[in-house]
């Protein structure tokens, strides 16, 4: 039977994992979209590690900054680049 | 493939320099410092949770810090996105080719963005009893609004409340501090809140003045942090 610190460990071990392998995933992925919504995957994943050790207050934290503000900043940048370029690609064209 | 196995290398010896962390994660003693908080906070401060009696009063000065670092960051952020935004009207989202938000997503975050203002509140006016405080729950007030923003990109936030918001809690987040400062004794510091009764362990109205300097604190950071995703959102268009 497991005790309880073995447990904790197995499952922040996995969720260190999983964080690992999406931040890799997010470096390694050529579509910024792609890139952009992992990065908030590994902070979402974060907060839950922060949650299994105890810290509901760095985690709340760690959720709404880390994978949905920060998240969402990116995407407002990303859509600004895409309008800037279209514009851009409009204008060689004509 | 030299340059990749030099980096897996750098990678695997940052791990083992920071393993001792890990495998003591839970386990080290609380020190000297971090026992007197534990044994005295509760006692002197009337604060059930140990985190905010630290991040408010005895560690208050780095606290003001803090509010002074999001407070300099969101003023760039709209300052720049501001100076880059006038000379060109704001577009429609029709014109700008927008598709319009799904039903569900629509519906969803009426349900939400409420509940989770009402939960934002919850934290901040209950920081010195359960878990979070005025930073937590300003953020969780910040989601409300950016899921708000999401479903309906036509909304517009009222710019002058939430500047006026923001202003006065930040002033009377510093007034309260120095208040604290000299009205509490002789060993009192900045945002001593012990200039309002403490009351009883664990009630809402404990604490002293805990609770409303948190509240201000979540205002102010709630307000901040929906300046910042307004002005992202309109210099996106």
């Amino acid at each position: 039977m497991l005790d309880g610190r073995t447990t904790l460990d197995l499952v922040i071990g996995f969720l260190g994992l999983l964080m690992i392998l999406a931040a890799l995933w997010s470096v390694l992925s050529k579509r910024l979209l792609s890139s952009v919504l992992l990065s908030g995957a590994v902070s979402l994943l974060a907060s839950l590690v922060f949650l299994a050790l105890g810290a509901p207050d760095v985690a709340m934290t760690e959720a709404a900054i880390g994978s949905a503000l920060t998240t969402m900043v990116f995407l407002y940048s990303l859509s600004r680049m895409k309008v800037e370029q279209d514009a851009h690609e409009d204008g060689g064209a004509s | 493939m030299m340059k990749k196995v030099m980096l897996l290398a750098a990678i695997a010896l940052l791990a083992f320099a920071l393993w001792p962390f890990v495998r003591d994660v839970g386990l080290a003693e609380p020190g000297e410092l971090a026992t007197a908080y534990l044994e005295r906070g509760p006692a002197e401060l009337g604060t059930a949770n140990v985190v905010t009696s630290i991040v408010v009063s005895y560690r208050g000065f780095d606290t003001l810090g803090e509010v002074t670092v999001l407070f300099t960051a969101t003023a760039g952020v709209g300052g720049l996105l501001a100076r880059r935004k006038s000379g060109h009207g704001r577009k429609k989202a029709a014109e700008r080719g927008a598709t319009d938000a799904s039903e569900i997503l629509k519906t969803a975050s009426r349900l939400l963005s409420p509940l989770l203002v009402l939960f934002g509140v919850y934290i901040f006016l209950h920081g010195h009893l359960t878990p979070g405080g005025g930073f937590q729950g300003g953020v969780i007030i910040a989601t409300a609004v950016l899921i708000g923003l999401l479903a309906d990109p036509e909304a517009g936030l009222a710019h002058g409340v939430m500047h006026l918001v923001e202003g006065l809690s930040g002033f009377a987040y510093v007034a309260l501090g120095a208040v604290g400062l000299w009205f509490t004794g002789v060993q009192a510091g900045f945002l001593d809140p012990r200039f309002l009764p403490l009351g009883e362990l664990g009630r809402l109205a404990s604490a002293g003045a805990i609770p409303i300097i948190y509240s201000l604190v979540g205002l102010k950071v709630g307000a901040e942090l929906t300046g910042i995703l307004d002005a992202m959102k309109e210099d996106a268009e």
